[in-house]
C-alpha cells in the first residue's frame, strides 16, 4: 500500500509540472499577449510600457523560470483587473464553490445509488425504468436549462427559495450552508446523478451474477444483506472512482450555474476574468482547477486502495 | 436407512435468445440419509443444475422448472424443495443443505474476510452474536485443516492458497451443520496433492458429523475412493444408478462402460491407448425424443431411435436407463 501510495504521489507531481507547463504556454500561444491585455487604441509606447511591466521583454526562459517559481508558491502574480494576488481571489472564493459543489455530490450520492441499486435488483420493473430515464436525463438535459427552470418555478413562482446569491448562517464561527445552495446544488448534480445512476446500476447488474453471490445465496442469506453487505459492498469499489472524478469536475467551479445564480465562487471569478481579460487571474484558476482534480485523483487511488483488499495488502 | 431426499422426473429448461435449452429431461433419484452419492457425467450433462434447482441457485429466468418434484425428509416428514417460498428456501440454504462450489476463487466474496463470510451464516441461522461466530469461525477454520486459523480468520480469499481456499468453502457449507452437503466438483480446480487432502477432508467431515454428502465430479477415479452410490448422467437424462462397486464391475449402460475403458488402469500392462468415446454430446435445444446416447452408442438399434428408456432395474439397488441388456448381450424383452 505504501508504494502504490508513494507511485502514486510521484505520478501526480509529474502531472502537475505538466499542467504549469501548459498554463504558462497558453499565454505564449495566443501570440503577443501584451496587445490582448491594453485597449485596441493604445500607442505603441503604452503598449511597450505594458510589456516591460509585466516582464513580457524577458527573454522566454527567464519568463519561464519566474513563473514556475512563483507558481510553486502558489504566488501567479496579479490580477490585472481586481490589483490583488490572483491566488488571494481565488482563495476568497473557494468556500463558495465548496459548498456548492459538496452539496452538489451529496445529493446526487444519495439520489443516484439508491435508485441504480433498486434499477439493477430488479431489471425491467418500475424502478429499473426510472433509473434508465433518470441517467437519460441526467446526461441530456443541460444544467443551464434546468436551472432557469427551476428559479422560474420554485423561487420566483413559489417563492421557497432564494432567486440568486449565496446566504450562510453562522454557528460558532463556522459557516453553514443555507436553503440558498439548494437550487444551485440540485441544477449542477443533474449529470453526475445520471453517471452515479447509470454506474451502480451496470456495477449491480453485472455483480450480482459473480459466483460469490451465488455462494452468499446458498448459505441462505437474504436478499437485504446480499445487496446491502455483497453487492453494494463490492459495487463500491469501482462507485469510488467515478466519485472523485466527478467531485473534482463539480470542484472546478461551474461557470453556467455560479454565473445564473450569481454564486460567488471560482466559476464565477473566472467568467469574470475571461470577460476582462484578466491573465493572471484565469491561469491561476487553470492551475487551480488542474490540482484540484489531480489532489482528487490520489485521495480516490488511496480510497480505491482501501476499499479493495487486493490492493491493500497486494505487492 | 432413510430417504432423505427424493427427486422425482425433475425436468428444467433454459429459455434462452436462441431457443430452449433442455438441460435436464426427468431427473430420479433417491439420496439416503448418511451416504455419499456421486454424480458423474461429462461437461454440460447437468450435474451443478440438478442440484442448484433444488435450491433455486439458477437465474429464473432463464432457467425455468418445467416439471417434477424434490422431497426434502425431516423428521419423516417430505417438503418439496422445488415449491418452496423464498423465505422457507432462505431457512433450508445453509441450515439444512451446504453448497460446496467448484472454484473457490470466484466463490469467495474478495472484500469480505474469509472469517466473516463463515460467520455470516452462524449469524444468521443459529442467531449467534458476533464475537460467539468469531470464536466458532476459527475452530471451523481449524477444523477443516488451515494452520493459524486466528490469524487466518482476518484473511481475505485472495491471501489464501487455492487449497486453503477450498477448505475455508468447506468450512462455509458445514458452519451450521446441514444435515446435507452438496460437492460440486470441489476438487477439479487444484492439482493431484491437494485433491487427495480435499476428498481426505471431505471424508473426515463426513463420518465425524454423519453428514449425507451429494458429491459431483467427472473423475470416476475420485468416485471409486468417496462414493457409495453413484448415479451417471448423460446430456440432461440420468442413464445409471448403482452402488459403487456394482457400477464399477458390471456397468449396466454403454456409456457408463464407456467412461470406464477411458479411465486408465494401473494393473494393466497392455500398451494400448486408452478408449474413448466417439461423436460428441447432442445438442441440448430440442426435447429427446429417443435415447440420447443412440448416436454414439456402439449397441444402437432400431427401439433405441423410437422412445426413451424407462429405468430398467438391473441388480438390487441397480438401475439403467437402456433398451440393450449388456449383461446377456441382446435387446431387453420387455413390452
Ligand atoms: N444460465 C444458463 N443459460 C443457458 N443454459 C445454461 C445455463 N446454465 C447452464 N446451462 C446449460 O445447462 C446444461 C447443464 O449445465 P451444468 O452446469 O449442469 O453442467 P455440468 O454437468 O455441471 O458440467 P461441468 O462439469 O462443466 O460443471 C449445459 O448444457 C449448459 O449449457
Ligand atoms: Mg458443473
Amino acid at each position: 500500500m505504501q508504494r502504490y501510495i508513494l507511485s502514486r504521489l510521484i505520478q501526480s507531481l509529474l502531472i502537475l509540472l505538466g499542467v504549469l507547463l501548459i498554463v504558462f504556454f497558453m499565454l505564449q500561444l495566443t501570440g503577443d499577449p501584451v496587445s490582448l491585455m491594453v485597449s485596441r487604441n493604445a500607442s505603441p509606447e503604452q503598449v511597450q510600457r505594458v510589456r516591460e511591466e509585466m516582464g513580457f521583454n524577458r527573454p522566454m526562459m527567464v519568463q519561464f523560470a519566474d513563473f514556475m517559481t512563483g507558481a510553486v508558491v502558489g504566488d501567479f502574480g496579479m490580477s490585472l483587473r481586481h490589483r490583488q494576488p490572483a491566488m488571494k481571489l481565488i482563495l476568497e472564493r473557494l468556500p463558495a464553490t465548496v459548498e456548492l459543489a459538496t452539496v452538489a455530490l451529496l445529493m446526487a450520492m444519495v439520489i443516484g445509488i439508491p435508485l441504480g441499486l433498486l434499477g439493477g435488483s430488479n431489471p425491467g420493473g418500475f424502478w429499473d425504468t426510472l433509473c434508465r430515464l433518470a441517467g437519460l436525463i441526467g446526461q441530456t438535459i443541460p444544467n443551464f436549462w434546468l436551472a432557469l427552470i427551476l428559479i422560474v418555478f420554485f423561487s420566483v413562482g413559489l417563492g421557497w427559495f432564494p432567486t440568486f446569491g449565496r446566504e450562510t448562517c453562522t454557528v460558532f464561527g463556522i459557516h453553514l450552508p443555507t436553503r440558498s445552495v439548494i437550487l444551485p446544488a440540485f441544477a449542477l448534480c443533474l449529470f453526475t446523478t445520471g453517471q452515479l445512476v447509470r454506474f451502480t446500476r451496470a456495477a449491480v447488474l453485472e455483480i450480482k451474477n459473480e459466483d460469490y453471490v451465488r455462494t452468499a445465496y446458498s448459505k441462505g442469506i437474504g436478499d437485504r444483506q446480499i445487496y446491502t453487505r455483497h453487492i453494494l459492498r463490492n459495487a463500491a469499489i469501482p462507485l469510488i472512482s467515478i466519485i472523485g472524478v466527478q467531485f473534482g469536475y463539480l470542484l472546478s467551479g461551474s461557470i453556467y450555474i455560479e454565473t445564473i445564480f450569481s454564486w460567488p465562487g471560482i466559476g464565477n471569478l473566472l467568467a469574470e476574468a475571461i470577460g476582462n481579460r484578466d491573465f493572471a487571474l484565469v491561469q491561476a484558476i487553470a492551475f487551480f482547477a488542474s490540482l484540484t482534480v489531480v489532489i482528487l485523483n490520489l485521495l480516490t487511488d488511496i480510497a480505491y486502495g482501501l476499499a479493495d483488499p487486493r490492493i491493500r495488502y497486494g505487492d | 436407512m432413510s430417504t432423505i431426499l427424493s427427486v422425482r422426473d425433475l425436468t428444467l429448461r433454459f429459455h434462452t435468445f436462441d431457443g430452449v435449452v433442455h438441460a435436464l429431461n426427468g431427473i430420479s433419484f433417491d439420496v439416503q440419509a448418511g451416504e455419499t452419492l456421486a454424480i458423474v457425467g461429462e461437461s454440460g450433462s447437468g450435474k451443478s443444475v440438478t442440484m442448484m434447482s433444488l435450491l433455486h441457485l439458477l437465474p429464473m429466468p432463464p432457467a425455468r422448472i418445467a416439471r417434477g418434484e424434490a422431497l426434502f425428509y425431516t423428521n419423516g416428514t417430505p417438503t418439496d424443495l422445488l415449491k418452496m417460498s423464498r423465505a422457507d428456501m432462505h431457512r433450508v440454504r445453509g441450515a439444512q443443505i451446504g453448497y460446496i462450489f467448484q472454484d473457490a476463487l470466484s466463490a469467495l466474496n474478495p472484500v469480505m474476510t474469509v472469517g466473516r463470510q463463515i460467520g455470516e451464516s452462524l449469524v444468521m441461522h443459529l442467531g449467534m452474536d458476533a464475537e460467539t461466530a468469531r470464536k466458532r469461525a476459527i475452530d471451523l477454520l481449524d477444523d477443516v485443516g488451515i494452520p493459524g486459523a486466528r490469524a487466518r480468520y482476518r484473511n481475505y480469499p485472495h491471501q489464501f492458497s487455492g487449497g486453503m481456499r477450498q477448505r475455508a468453502m468447506i468450512a462455509i457449507a458445514i458452519a451450521c451443520n446441514p444435515r446435507m452437503v452438496i460437492a460440486d466438483e470441489p476438487t477439479t480446480a487444484l492439482d493431484v496433492t491437494v485433491q487427495a487432502q480435499i476428498v481426505e477432508l471431505a471424508k473426515r467431515i463426513q463420518r465425524e458429523r454423519g453428514m449425507t454428502v451429494v458429491w459431483i465430479t467427472h473423475d470416476l477415479g475420485v468416485v471409486a475412493g468417496i462414493a457409495d452410490r453413484v448415479l451417471v448422467m448423460y446430456a440432461g437424462c440420468p442413464v445409471e444408478i448403482a452402488p459403487v462397486d456394482d457400477l464399477y464391475d458390471h456397468p449396466q449402460h454403454p456409456y457408463t462402460r464407456g467412461l470406464l475403458s477411458a479411465l486408465p488402469r494401473l494393473d494393466d500392462r497392455s500398451r494400448r491407448d486408452l478408449a474413448s468415446i466417439q461423436g460428441a454430446p447432442p445438442d441440448m435445444m430440442a426435447s429427446p425424443r429417443h435415447c440420447q446416447f443412440a448416436w454414439r452408442c456402439p449397441y444402437v438399434f432400431d427401439r433405441c431411435w423410437k422412445a426413451v428408456p424407462p429405468y430398467y432395474p438391473a441388480g438390487k439397488g441397480h438401475a439403467t436407463q437402456c433398451f440393450y441388456d449388456l449383461e446377456n448381450g441382446r435387446p431387453r424383452t420387455d413390452a
